[in-house]
């Protein structure tokens, strides 16, 4: 059971996509303007790493070496595929907001990397697992980074909300900082490098504390000695 | 050592064929049952954006399918092809609603929608899509300002020629200090627009529709 842990927390916490690893920069620093459109697409990408990971995972062993990236990104482009279809038919609002970035989620090299690195070599229940957590945790640093860049940008909270989860949805959007005059950088794409800069560095914050908090709790040897 | 080579190159070869074919069919079978829900919401969505500039109340006609084609160019100076709305209440026309395209904005082109009711007046503008800066240049977009609105009720016969510009130009039409070049653009495409109504408004409410108008070339 612990080998599931181990997946949950990689992809949250250790092995971040977002903070971590670095990869998928290209929708984490273009469409994280508001909140909502981070968390849409993080989710998407996480469905879409679930899926991928869960259809490669079964047949990893009948894929010839030599294809398999070219049958990996057939198969990862095909689910993104029929996903754009499908929201441009039932959530046809946010497919226009996503717009370009959803085609592009083919591009994202996390999932391929996913695929490459853990589906390949692990049977299905735990790749799914792992797609999915991944993608989420890459949800989790693009709702972050659109909070920041929307409280910021635009003093609100939420806004775009009904194009998620439809109109009754409206009343969630907060306006935490009335009549703010709005601040343009945060909205521009500087705004998405500094603010992922900001989270990397928090991330590193904490992980620091933490080690530090270990060593100390360990038995002091010389520890006295250090001024 | 060559034929089991072959044979090797032959199998990988057949699997990537496999791999596409199912890959194929996945698509095309989404491809066809999205069709009909992807062509009914941006239906809807059009038609939320014709509302937008001319009231309900204003047709009791089916304005997505009561169209007449408009060629590239002209004084709407659109890019492509586009389709103009015509408005007709109890049989009588009473507006249309034209794409025009604003190309000298401060970056790239302005789209715009425009109603204009029979007897001249505007009913409505609004920007289809624009690259302005943020900020700065798109309070012409509904979801950042009202200054759009200002069209409203404007037409040649109240606001003669010398008057379409900004007030800064020495116009009737407010703008935002800071961002000039964009109104400018905007109030320009919004009077050549009305121009081509008057002199194309026989032709636009034809009764046959889907006709091809000619643009106008200056």
């Amino acid at each position: 059971m612990s080998a599931y842990r181990d997946i949950v927390e990689n992809g949250l916490w250790k092995q971040n996509p977002g903070v971590v690893q670095l990869l998928g920069l290209c929708p984490t620093l273009a469409v994280t303007t508001t909140a909502v459109n981070g968390l849409s697409l993080g989710f998407v990408t996480a469905l879409v790493m679930a899926a991928s990971n869960g259809s490669v995972s079964p047949i990893r062993r009948i894929i010839p070496e030599e294809i398999r990236i070219p049958v990996f990104i057939l198969i990862i482009a095909a689910l993104v595929t029929v996903i754009d279809l499908g929201m441009n038919a039932f959530a046809h609002p946010l497919h226009k907001v996503l717009g370009i970035f959803i085609p592009l989620i083919v591009t994202n090299c996390i999932v391929l990397a996913r695929v490459e690195a853990f589906a390949a070599r692990n049977p299905t229940t735990p790749s799914m697992l792992d797609g999915f957590m991944m993608g989420m945790g890459l949800t989790m640093v693009l709702t972050l980074l659109g909070a920041l860049r929307e409280l910021a940008g635009k003093g609100t909270m939420f806004s775009g909300i009904d194009l998620a989860f439809g109109p009754a949805a409206k009343q969630f959007v907060v306006t935490v900082i009335p009549d703010y005059p709005g601040f343009l950088l945060a909205i521009l794409p500087p705004g998405a490098f500094i603010g992922l800069g900001l989270l990397i560095a928090s991330r590193n914050w904490i992980e620091q504390r933490k080690a530090a908090a270990e060593t100390v709790t360990m038995p002091p040897m010389t520890a006295a000695r250090s001024h | 050592m060559s034929e089991s080579k072959l044979k090797h190159t032959a199998t990988t070869a057949a699997f990537m064929v496999m791999f596409t074919v199912i890959g194929t069919t996945l698509l095309a079978y989404t491809y066809f049952t999205t069709k009909a829900p992807i062509e009914a919401s941006e239906a809807e969505a059009r038609m939320a954006l014709l509302d937008q500039v001319l009231p309900p109340t204003m047709h009791d006609n089916d304005l997505l399918k009561d169209t007449v084609k408009i060629v590239a160019g002209g004084e709407l100076g659109n890019r492509t092809e586009t389709l103009a709305y015509s408005a007709r209440l109890g049989g009588q026309p009473s507006a249309v609603i034209l794409e025009a395209t604003a190309p000298d904005g401060y970056s790239g082109d302005i789209k715009l929608l425009i109603a204009i009711h029979h007897d001249g007046s505007l009913a409505g503008v609004r920007v289809l899509t624009h690259k302005e800066t943020p900020g700065l240049g798109d309070y012409i977009d509904i979801g950042h300002g009202d200054w759009i609105k200002h069209f409203d009720g404007q037409s040649l016969a109240k606001t003669p020629d010398e008057f379409w510009k900004v007030k800064k130009d020495g116009g009737h039409f407010d703008y935002m200090a800071g961002a000039t070049i964009t109104p400018r653009a905007v109030v320009k495409a919004v009077h050549q627009a009305l121009h081509y109504f008057s002199a194309n408004k026989d032709t636009l409410f034809a009764q046959t529709a889907a006709n091809e108008v000619q643009g106008v070339a200056k």
